[in-house]
C-alpha cells in the first residue's frame, strides 16, 4: 500500500483553510432530476478529528458522502483529498457504506467481505493471497469477531455485520474514512466497540467523517460536527457549533423536543 | 434404447451451453437481475434480422456480431431509461426488450420473404440438429477433422467465459456484492456491469442457436439459482451452477431419447427436456437443500442441542 507524504500533524493556526486538509469541498451541488439535494457546500475538514455529519432525514448526508466519493454525479464542485483531486487519492480513503446497501444473503463469509477492503491494493488480474486474508483476519480480530470469520454474512447479527464493515475499512488502511451511519441499529456493545475504534483511528492521526443520527451522543463521540440541511448550517468544533440555535436552524420546528432529550441525556452521562 | 454418436454430440453441445451460461448466470442471480438474460435473449432478434438484411447472408459471424451488439445495447438502454426516465430497472428492461423483440419479429417476417429464417427455430432452437451442421475448425492446420459448428462456437465461448471469470474473479465478486465500495477502490462497478452484460449477450447468442432464445434463459438462471440454494460460497456456487448445467444437458437429452421408446411419445424436444430437467433439479434443491431448503429449514427449527461454534478460517492461525 502506498503512503504519500502527509502534512505534519502539529497544530495549524488555520486548519479550516489548509490546502492540505484531508478533505476540501468547494462549491459542491448535487441534484436528482434537476431538484437540488445539497448545494453550495464549502468545507475543509481538519486533520485527525472525528467529525459528525448531522441533519434531518433527507438533508443529504449520505449524498454528501457519495458525491465526494464520485459515486453520484455532481452538478458542480471540486473535491480535494490532501490537496490533490479525489481520483488520485483513492488509496487514502476508506468507505463504510450503510449496512442496508448490500445484500447480506450474498454467498460470502465475513472474512471474504473484509478481504475486499484490500482489493484496491492487490490490483487487477492478481489473485487474493494468503497475506491478504491474514490482514483481513487481523482486522476482524481487532473489531472483536475474529472467531466469526468463516460465517456466511447473513448469519451474523446486525451489530456483527456492522463490525464486518468496519473491519473491512480498517483493512483498507486509509487516512480518511467516510462512514455512513455506522451506529444505526447496533447493540450497545457494538456501539462501544465502534467508539473505541474511532478513538484509536484518531490517535493514529486519521480523519473520520461519520454520518450520525443520534444527537444525544454527538457531543460525547465527536470533536467536530457538520450540521447539514441541504446547505451547511454550521460546521466547526462541537463545543462551538453544536448548540440549540444551530440545531433549530438545522431541524426546524421539530427540534426542541429532541434537543431537550439530548441535553438531558448528556447531563446524565457527564 | 439406441444411442448414437450424434446423441453424444448433442449432450456435449448442451453441456457446453450449460457451463457457458452458468458463469454469467450466477452473477445475474446474485445481482437480482435474472431477467436481464431474458431481456437480452429476446432483444437480440432484431440484431439477427438486421445483420441478415444488411449483409444478405446467414453467415454466422455477422449474425453473431449483430445479435451481440443489440444485446449489449439492451443493457445500455435499460440503464439509460432507468436513470433518466424515473423508471425502475425491471420496467425499463420490459420496455426495451419488448420493443426490440417486436422490431425483430417485424424484420424477420420481412426477411423471411427472401429466405428461410424461421422464427420458431429462433425461439425454441434445434438442439437435435446441431450435429448435422459441421465445420472443419482445424483446416488451417491441414486437418480434416469435422465437428459440429455449435461445438466449436460454444467451446470458444465457454473458454472465453472461464478466462474472464478467472481474470476478473475478485472484481466480479466485489462489484456484485458492493458496487459502491468497488468504485471507491478504483474497480469501476459500471464497467464491470457492462463486461458482465457483454458476456450475457455473447453467451446468449451463442447458446440460443442450440437451445433457442427462450430455453437459454433456463440455462442462464435455473442451474445458478439451484446452486445458490446449496452453498454459502461464491466459488462453490459457480462450480455447482456449471455442474447442474452439464447434468441437465445429459439427463435432458437422455430423457428425450428414452421417453419415446418407453412411453411411445411421438416426438420430444431435447432442449425442452433439458430445461425441464434443470427445473426438476431446482425443485429438488428447494425441498432438500441442507440450509435453505424446506427440509433444512424444518430441521433447523428444532431446538438446538449443542451449539457448534463456527471455526475461524484464518490460514495464519498458529
Amino acid at each position: 500500500m502506498t503512503k504519500t507524504n502527509l502534512p505534519p500533524a502539529e497544530d495549524d493556526p488555520h486548519p479550516e483553510h489548509s490546502r492540505d486538509a484531508p478533505l476540501s469541498i468547494h462549491d459542491l451541488t448535487v441534484a436528482y432530476h434537476r431538484k437540488p439535494v445539497i448545494w453550495d457546500i464549502d468545507l475543509d475538514l481538519p486533520e485527525g478529528k472525528l467529525i459528525a455529519v448531522v441533519g434531518p432525514n433527507g438533508a443529504g448526508k449520505s449524498t454528501l458522502l457519495k458525491a465526494c466519493l464520485d459515486l453520484i454525479p455532481r452538478v458542480s464542485g471540486d473535491i480535494r483529498v490532501y490537496g490533490k483531486p479525489y481520483r488520485q487519492q483513492r488509496s487514502l480513503i476508506g468507505y463504510v457504506p450503510q449496512r442496508e446497501s448490500v445484500d447480506w444473503d450474498f454467498p460470502v463469509s465475513a472474512l471474504e467481505v473484509v478481504t475486499m477492503g484490500v482489493y484496491g491494493s492487490i490490483g487487477w488480474f492478481r489473485p487474493v493471497l494468503r497475506k491478504h486474508r491474514a490482514k483481513a483476519q487481523e482486522a476482524l480480530e481487532k473489531v472483536g469477531i475474529g472467531h466469526l470469520a468463516g460465517r456466511q454474512i447473513s448469519q451474523l447479527s446486525g451489530g456483527q455485520q456492522q463490525r464486518v464493515f468496519l473491519a473491512r475499512a480498517l483493512a483498507q488502511e486509509a487516512q480518511l474514512y467516510f462512514m455512513d451511519e455506522p451506529f444505526a441499529a447496533v447493540d450497545a456493545a457494538t456501539e462501544r466497540a465502534i467508539v473505541a475504534l474511532l478513538r484509536e483511528l484518531q490517535q493514529q492521526g486519521k480523519t473520520c467523517l461519520v454520518v450520525h443520527h443520534d444527537l444525544a451522543t454527538v457531543a460525547r463521540y465527536f470533536d467536530h460536527v457538520i450540521l447539514l440541511n441541504m446547505r451547511v448550517v454550521a460546521a466547526g468544533p462541537t463545543a462551538e457549533v453544536f448548540h440549540n440555535e444551530n440545531l433549530q436552524k438545522t431541524y426546524g420546528g421539530k427540534m426542541p423536543l429532541l434537543e431537550e432529550a439530548g441535553q438531558a441525556l448528556r447531563q446524565n452521562l457527564s | 434404447m439406441t444411442w448414437y454418436t450424434m446423441d453424444t454430440w448433442i449432450v456435449v453441445v448442451g453441456a457446453l451451453a450449460g457451463i457457458a451460461c452458468a458463469i454469467p448466470g450466477c452473477f445475474l442471480v446474485l445481482r437480482q437481475m435474472s431477467m436481464m438474460g431474458d431481456a437480452i435473449s429476446h432483444a437480440v432478434l432484431p440484431g439477427l434480422a438486421l445483420a441478415f438484411l444488411i449483409t444478405g447472408s446467414r453467415a454466422s459471424v455477422t449474425m453473431f456480431i449483430g445479435a451481440a451488439l443489440i444485446g449489449l445495447l439492451t443493457a445500455v438502454f435499460t440503464q439509460w431509461i432507468s436513470s433518466w426516465g424515473k423508471v425502475e430497472r425491471g420496467a425499463s428492461m420490459g420496455i426495451v426488450f419488448t420493443t426490440l423483440f417486436a422490431v425483430g419479429l417485424l424484420l424477420i417476417v420481412q426477411a423471411a420473404h427472401h429466405v428461410e429464417l424461421d422464427p420458431g427455430c429462433v425461439l425454441y432452437g434445434a438442439l437435435e440438429l446441431t450435429p448435422l451442421d459441421t465445420v472443419t475448425p482445424l483446416f488451417w492446420l491441414g486437418l480434416g477433422w469435422e465437428t459440429p459448428r455449435a461445438f466449436v462456437v460454444l467451446g470458444i465461448i465457454t473458454l472465453v467465459n472461464l478466462a474472464l471469470l478467472l481474470l476478473f474473479y475478485k472484481e466480479f465478486k466485489i462489484s456484485s456484492f458492493d458496487p459502491n465500495l468497488a468504485t471507491t477502490l478504483g474497480i469501476n462497478a459500471q464497467k464491470m456491469h457492462y463486461l458482465l452484460m457483454s458476456m450475457v449477450a455473447v453467451t446468449t447468442v451463442a447458446a440460443f442457436e442450440a437451445v433457442g432464445s427462450i430455453l437459454v434463459i433456463a440455462l442462464l438462471i435455473v442451474p445458478a439459482a439451484t446452486a445458490y440454494l446449496l452453498t454459502d460460497r461464491l466459488s462453490t456456487m459457480l462450480l455447482l451452477g456449471g455442474g447442474f448445467g452439464v447434468l441437465a444437458a445429459a439427463m435432458g437429452h437422455f430423457l428425450a431419447v428414452w421417453l419415446p421408446e418407453v412411453h411411445g411419445l411421438p416426438d420430444v424436444s431435447s432442449a425442452g427436456l433439458v430445461a425441464v430437467t434443470s427445473g426438476i433439479f431446482f425443485a429438488a434443491a428447494v425441498l432438500l437443500a441442507p440450509r435453505y431448503g424446506m427440509l433444512g429449514k424444518f430441521l433447523n427449527r428444532r431446538p438446538l442441542k449443542k451449539h457448534k461454534a463456527a471455526t475461524p478460517l484464518s490460514p495464519e492461525k498458529t
